[in-house]
């Protein structure tokens, strides 16, 4: 008779977040950081179609690094949940404290039961009146929820990234310097020549998305760049 | 709207783009239809919206309503609102059950949103209108039992760069209607003006002075369509949608147009003959001599 292998839970739930981890860190990272237009989202993105930053509803935004296909259909349930809730309630119901506990839900169910953990990690954004106000919720891979301040950075490097960004970051610019700014913090080093300086992200390839204060009702919008830049 | 602990239900992670059919799908009772209805409604039980008209102009597509809501004979509410943006791009106007009809532009300008977010593009002004048709097909039961909803949309379309109108039965039928249109109790006199007046190539001054005469005519003859009210500061609500998207004809205009208009109409009433009690009554004096050489002139006359 043969006997399954013995793992033990810390074991299974170490190699779940690797796998998990290892995927997630394979992606282009994304920034999402407030500002005083409102709460800009960037990430390096070659495709112009498929997107890594989202609209969810009026004054909440969504953003996600890991595999595309996992985060699109979270991407869509996030849009669903929202728009029941605000059409069984009013458009002012509709908080992103309660879809990131939804989202928690999902990821956290997934690692611990699933055959494979989600391979993502997600950014809630929602705007407030003023910047105090805003709130910005980082999902990981397991189900964990941090609501975090100024910034968040996920996917590849983005240890490195908030370092940058911790020394360079003025909430206060200019959403143009904001963007050459995030160009410069996202560029990552060639493999081949890790020595010489990086060269920024070319503004057709980065993707990038403002949650605009000074807009009425729906206040996500995508930066066209470089056209947006200049004012 | 419960969720279980375990996160999204498997309905939200399942690939479409329409909320109507993922709400139909999920909570079905969320949605404004009411199959089990086994009696009819009376006509008199729920407020009704009244007058929609549409019409071109050269460049763009007005929409206009009137802000009576009536059950029975009795005036429901006189401010109430029947045009409405449906996107960026598009408008929608309703007659018929107000209650229904409000919430389903509310579920349309979803359904329009919702795509729009899920895909990251916009659906084709042909594609909203097929849409709006499907909504009101799944309508019909309730629509036959007196709960009936017909909507005008009208729309730029960006592919032909010009304004195009739609109208609707309650089977859900879509007609693209070329010129102008109208819908509801004071439809057959605002389509009477709309026909005297309506010409080809106006500019959007004077097709919303046309959308306001025809809803004065319709107010005229129609007890459940009302007309300009100068004493309350109620107007029509004008919707206009050309190539830079909707927008609606600000109130001090609409103000300014009407009162235009009701000064043409004083003028143009004046001289014509009224008539006056005790004089034109049945069984009143006969006329005397002195009336037959001095014709009836009445207080209108100048």
């Amino acid at each position: 008779m043969t006997m399954p292998f013995y793992i033990s839970p810390e074991q299974l739930m170490r190699d779940r977040a690797d796998y998990a981890r290892q995927g997630i860190n394979r992606g282009r990272a994304v920034i999402v950081a407030q500002c005083a237009a409102g709460i800009i989202f960037a990430t390096e993105n070659h495709s112009q179609a498929l997107h890594k930053i989202s609209e969810i509803y009026d004054r909440i935004g969504f953003a996600a690094v890991g595999k595309y296909n996992e985060f699109e259909a979270l991407r869509v349930a996030g849009i669903r949940y929202a728009d029941l809730k605000g059409y069984s309630y009013d458009r002012s119901d509709v908080i992103a404290r309660s879809l990131a506990n939804t989202y928690a839900q999902t990821l956290g169910t997934a690692f611990t039961t699933d055959s494979k953990p989600l391979e993502v990690e997600v950014i809630i954004a929602e705007l407030g009146a003023t910047a105090q106000d805003d709130e910005l919720y980082h999902l990981s891979y397991d189900g964990s929820v941090a609501q975090e301040h100024g910034y968040v950075v996920v996917g590849g490097h983005s240890e490195e990234i908030r370092k940058e960004l911790a020394h360079t970051w003025n909430p206060d610019l200019p959403v143009a310097d904001i963007i050459s700014l995030l160009c410069k913090v996202l560029a990552r080093p060639h493999d081949q020549e890790p020595e010489t300086p990086p060269t920024p992200v070319a503004p057709e390839h980065l993707e990038a998305a403002l949650l605009d204060r000074s807009r009425p009702r729906r206040t996500f919008r995508r930066l066209h760049l470089p056209a947006d830049a200049a004012h | 709207m419960e969720h279980p602990s375990t996160g999204f239900p498997q309905e939200y992670l399942t690939p479409g783009s329409s909320f109507v059919d993922f709400v139909r799908a999920h909570a079905p009772a969320t949605l404004p239809d009411a199959h089990h209805l086994t009696h009819d409604v009376p006509h008199d039980a729920t407020p009704h919206g009244t007058t929609i008209v549409s019409l071109e102009y050269n460049g763009g597509v007005i929409l206009a309503g009137d802000r009576r809501a009536t059950m029975g004979s009795m005036i429901a509410h006189r401010e109430i609102e029947k045009v409405f943006a449906a996107d960026e791009h598009s408008t929608i106007g309703i007659a018929g059950t107000a209650g229904i009809a409000i919430e389903l532009v509310r579920l349309f300008q979803l359904e329009l949103e919702h795509y729009e977010k899920i895909e990251g593009a916009q659906l084709s002004l042909d594609g909203k209108a097929n849409r709006l048709s499907t909504m009101l097909r799944s309508h019909l039961t309730m629509a036959l039992r007196g709960l009936a909803v017909i909507p005008v949309f009208a729309g730029w379309d960006h592919t032909r760069a010009r304004g195009r109108i739609y109208s609707y039965d309650v089977a859900g039928g879509r007609y693209e209607e070329p010129s102008f249109t109208s819908v509801g109790s004071g439809s057959v006199f605002a389509r009477g003006a709309l026909k005297k007046l309506w010409r080809p190539g106006m500019d959007e001054h004077t097709a919303v002075s046309i959308a306001i005469e025809a809803l004065w005519d319709a107010a005229d003859d129609d007890s459940a369509t009302a007309g300009p009210d100068a004493i309350r500061k109620i107007w029509p609500i004008i919707a206009v949608v050309d190539a830079t998207g909707f927008r609606y004809v600000t109130e001090p205009v609409v103000a300014d147009i009407c009162a235009l208009i009701a000064a043409q109409r004083v003028e143009s009433h004046r001289g014509v003959r009224i008539l006056e009690p005790g004089r034109d009554g049945p069984g009143n004096r006969l006329p005397t001599p002195q009336d037959l050489s001095h014709p009836p002139t009445g207080e209108n006359q100048p």
